[in-house]
């Protein structure tokens, strides 16, 4: 699925990284916890997280993810916009929960990591 | 080649950046991106908890053709019980750390996963000295 499908799906507003629209999405991973993001091996990976602060972002950085969703309209701050432009991510608000945003992208065949 | 970062001690907004730089100090010199995800997540790690956890820190980054040597040597409170902070869910971290979506006691075992070879010694009341190394060719 391509991220641009995601964020109808979801409602959602992109708020940086527009030229990414048509980067595809295959593998999901939803967390508040940078930690456990921090483990996981997986490429392409987009984030779900609750969690909009700056190391939110460097963990992404770190882990080679570059979609991140923030569920329950949290939003991403301009620091956040600026580090994400520098690191080629798309950043994506929702004002979905963490619940309802991973059921739908799972129902529509978005796959899970573990 | 060899590389100096300075940590603060409780500035999370800078949390990572010494990461960062090495990341792309590694993607320069064409490091396999298997490699640097390990090295650049086991470092921050590392980085993070010397924000946590200590007063201040210095990151020694030391590269050849076979490995990446890091020592992060900080001046802090220490750890009494290196054995104990290795255990997963183990963590003394502060509630502006888990904010920050850490602190849930998977730093140090997650470092280890990701590194071949991991060294903490730390006396207390004095610093903590963390030793990480990867080879180049596994």
């Amino acid at each position: 699925m391509k991220i641009k499908e995601v964020v109808e799906l979801l409602n959602a507003k992109v708020v940086s990284g527009h030229d990414q629209l048509d980067a595809e999405v295959e593998f999901a991973f939803a967390s508040d916890l940078m930690s456990d993001v921090l483990t996981i091996e997986t490429d392409n990976l987009l984030l779900l997280t609750g969690l909009a602060n700056l190391q939110t972002i460097r963990t992404a950085e770190m882990s080679d993810i570059n979609k991140i969703i923030f569920v329950r309209k949290k939003k991403a701050t301009s620091e956040m916009i600026r580090l994400a432009a520098e690191n080629d991510m798309i950043l994506i608000e929702c004002d979905y929960s963490m619940f309802k945003s991973s059921g739908i992208l799972f129902n529509s065949g978005v796959k899970p990591v573990y | 080649m060899h590389f100096e970062f300075h940590v603060e001690g409780g500035n999370f907004s800078k949390a990572g950046s010494a990461s960062s730089q090495l990341k792309k100090i590694l993607k320069q010199l064409n490091v396999d991106p298997r490699i640097v995800k390990r090295v650049v997540v086991a470092l921050y790690e590392a980085e993070v908890n010397v924000v946590a956890h200590a007063y201040q820190g210095i990151i020694y980054i030391d590269i050849d053709t076979e490995k990446i040597e890091i020592r992060l040597v900080d001046e802090g409170p220490g750890i009494e019980d290196i054995e104990l902070a290795m255990q997963q869910g183990y963590s003394t971290a502060s509630p502006e750390v888990r904010e920050m979506g850490f602190g849930a006691g998977m730093g140090l075992p997650n470092i280890k996963n990701n590194s071949d070879r991991l060294s903490v010694t730390s006396q207390v009341g004095k610093g903590t000295t963390v030793e990480i190394i990867t080879f180049l060719n596994n």
